[in-house]
């Protein structure tokens, strides 16, 4: 089972979770992880993204429910589950004494693996902190105390990776960095599963998107066909003539005025074979209309995302 | 079983403590000779021979229980306490660590700094006073077995603990007040019949007792029974954590 490459990596049934004061941080998760792919996590805070990441690495009890990683259930079989998984969590927890060498070390060796020095100093090449191998951990700066989880993480080899918020607090260059690092994980044929703020790095990186609110999951969907489905397109007309209202031939299309009469704008539905751009630009000049300018944009997945959080629908795979 | 993963909790541990030796070790050490100084020497010269011990020799084991208990309670406490304030206790709750092998690392290297902290205790008592031990072999039983079981007990509280004051309470408000009164510099037949039998009540007083035994052949409780309870506390704090770590009680909720 854990080498069958057709089988999700990770399923999760029926996932509860209700804190010892009452909050009930996540209802009924059901959500597949497919074998290599990387899963963005979408919410916004406190969602429960964070919780899900806990219950299936360990760190939380789930209230009910049942989670298997690389084909071993996270309760019963905990020993061979966890050491599958590695994991960046979303503070910068560290050993402030400790040096970057000692720490990876430590992870390596915590997680059951026999020393094995030539990895960990790949490791730590990779993330461009060898150099810094002897350094206090208190003594780097917060991007690179990012890349010292980072590194802890994949300490013990791990087929499973969660990255929890993994830009929070990092520069350009550093998110640019990780990307490629993930990607390079990913070819190698680790599983990927983040949670971001930065709907960017989802739309970026992920394969598959699942977007968390008020602990159920509303979306899970590839990201390619979450943004056909979901996604809007829009032409926006600069007219030469500002207009107070649209003449009646006009009312079937679903237009909107905009800009103090000077910007007329057309949605259409990205999925539909005909946009009816053309019909539409001969029907405006049968009225007369004409534009000095026009422009299409698209839905961006953050765009996507506001909607679905504001206004859940019932995507559901 | 996961013996890498409790080799590194335990070289973790043992780490800190080389890190911060002086704490460790020395503060310890210092205070234990100030104890040799005033009650063994200046105090100590004015006082009679307690069942034939001069009472410098006769507080030694006493001191040294003194210093293991706080030291085994302080290290264990800590050592589980800090990951949980710095939130690197993550790393340990995601690892594929039982309960029993996480036990193995924290309380078996804060139970080794004890035991090393209780011989270096006695090499600095033998600066000040002469003395002998009976019975060598059940002088180091009874350190192991007072040190793991301390340990546990300040695991526990490390456990329980969700502040640096709540860290401290126990060990200041509990476990001090037993020692002193458990016998560290008196014998409890020196006590009123009435405050003999009420200090019965006070486990360190078996601890004492029965340590005290183990250099001079003498007690004031039966030495089995020192063991007994010893062993018995040994085994409410295993059931304690156990449970702990089978609920995630504090840690897992």
């Amino acid at each position: 089972m854990t080498s069958d490459n057709t089988n999700p990596i990770i399923f999760v049934r029926g996932i509860n979770k209700t804190y010892s004061g009452g909050f009930q941080a996540l209802k009924n998760i059901n959500l597949d992880i497919k074998r290599g792919e990387i899963f963005a996590l979408l919410g916004p805070n406190g969602a429960g993204k964070t919780t899900l990441i806990s219950i299936i690495c360990g760190i939380v009890n789930a209230t009910s429910g049942t989670i298997t990683a690389d084909g071993h259930d996270t309760v019963r079989d905990y020993r061979a589950a966890r050491a599958s998984i590695g994991l960046v969590p979303q503070e910068l927890h560290t050993d402030a004494f400790e040096s970057v060498w000692a720490t990876v070390k430590f992870s390596r060796g915590l997680f059951g693996k026999a020393p094995n020095a030539a990895y960990l100093e790949k490791v730590l090449r990779d993330l461009s902190l060898w150099d810094k191998r002897n350094q206090k951990i208190k003594d780097l700066s917060g991007g690179m105390k990012r890349r010292v989880l980072i590194a802890k993480a994949l300490a013990h080899e791990p087929t499973i990776l969660f990255l929890d918020e993994p830009s929070a607090g990092v520069d350009v260059e550093l998110r640019h960095d990780m990307w490629r690092m993930v990607r390079e994980l990913r070819a190698q044929g680790t599983t990927i599963i983040l949670t971001t703020h930065y709907i960017e790095e989802a739309e970026e990186m992920a394969d598959r998107i699942g977007v968390i609110d008020k602990g159920e999951l509303i979306v899970v969907e590839d990201k390619a066909r979450l943004m056909r489905k979901l996604g809007k397109k829009q032409l926006t007309l600069v007219l030469r003539k500002p207009m107070t209202s649209l003449p009646a031939g006009l009312n079937a299309w679903p237009l909107t005025l905009s800009d103090n009469g000077h910007t007329l704008i057309y949605s259409f539905d990205s999925q539909k074979e005909e946009s009816g751009i053309a019909e539409l630009l001969r029907t405006l000049s049968e009225h007369g209309i004409d534009f000095k300018d026009l422009r299409s944009t698209e839905s961006s997945l953050e765009d996507i995302f506001v909607s679905l959080v504001h206004k859940p629908t019932e995507t559901q795979e | 079983m996961n013996i890498y993963g409790i080799r590194a909790i335990y070289r973790f541990e043992m780490a800190r403590t080389f890190r911060t030796i002086w704490e460790s070790i020395a503060a310890p050490v210092l205070t234990t000779s100030l104890y040799f100084i005033v009650f063994g020497k200046a105090i100590g010269s004015r006082m009679g021979d307690i069942d034939s011990v001069s009472y410098g020799a006769f507080i030694i084991p006493g001191l040294v229980m003194l210093s293991l208990l706080n030291e085994s309670i302080s290290n264990a406490s800590f050592g589980i306490y800090m990951p949980k304030w710095a939130g690197t206790i993550y790393e340990l709750l995601s690892a594929p660590v039982s309960w029993a092998e996480a036990l193995l690392g924290y309380v078996g290297a804060a139970a080794t700094k004890s035991v090393m902290l209780g011989l270096l205790i006695l090499g600095t008592a033998r600066l000040f006073v002469p003395y002998e031990i009976a019975h060598p072999w059940w002088m180091i039983a009874f350190l192991l077995l007072t040190a793991v079981t301390f340990s546990l007990f300040g695991f526990i509280i490390g456990l329980w603990a969700d502040s640096f004051q709540k860290l401290q309470v126990i060990p200041m408000l509990v476990v001090t007040p037993l020692t002193f009164l458990g016998g560290a510099f008196y014998s409890i037949n020196m006590l009123p019949p009435l405050w003999q039998k009420i200090t019965l009540f006070n486990p360190v007083v078996y601890l004492i007792s029965g340590f005290r035994w183990s250099f001079y052949g003498i007690a004031d409780v039966n030495v089995a029974t020192s063991i007994g309870m010893t062993f018995g506390f040994l085994i409410i704090c295993l059931t304690f954590v156990w449970w702990v770590f089978k609920t995630g009680y504090k840690i897992r909720n």
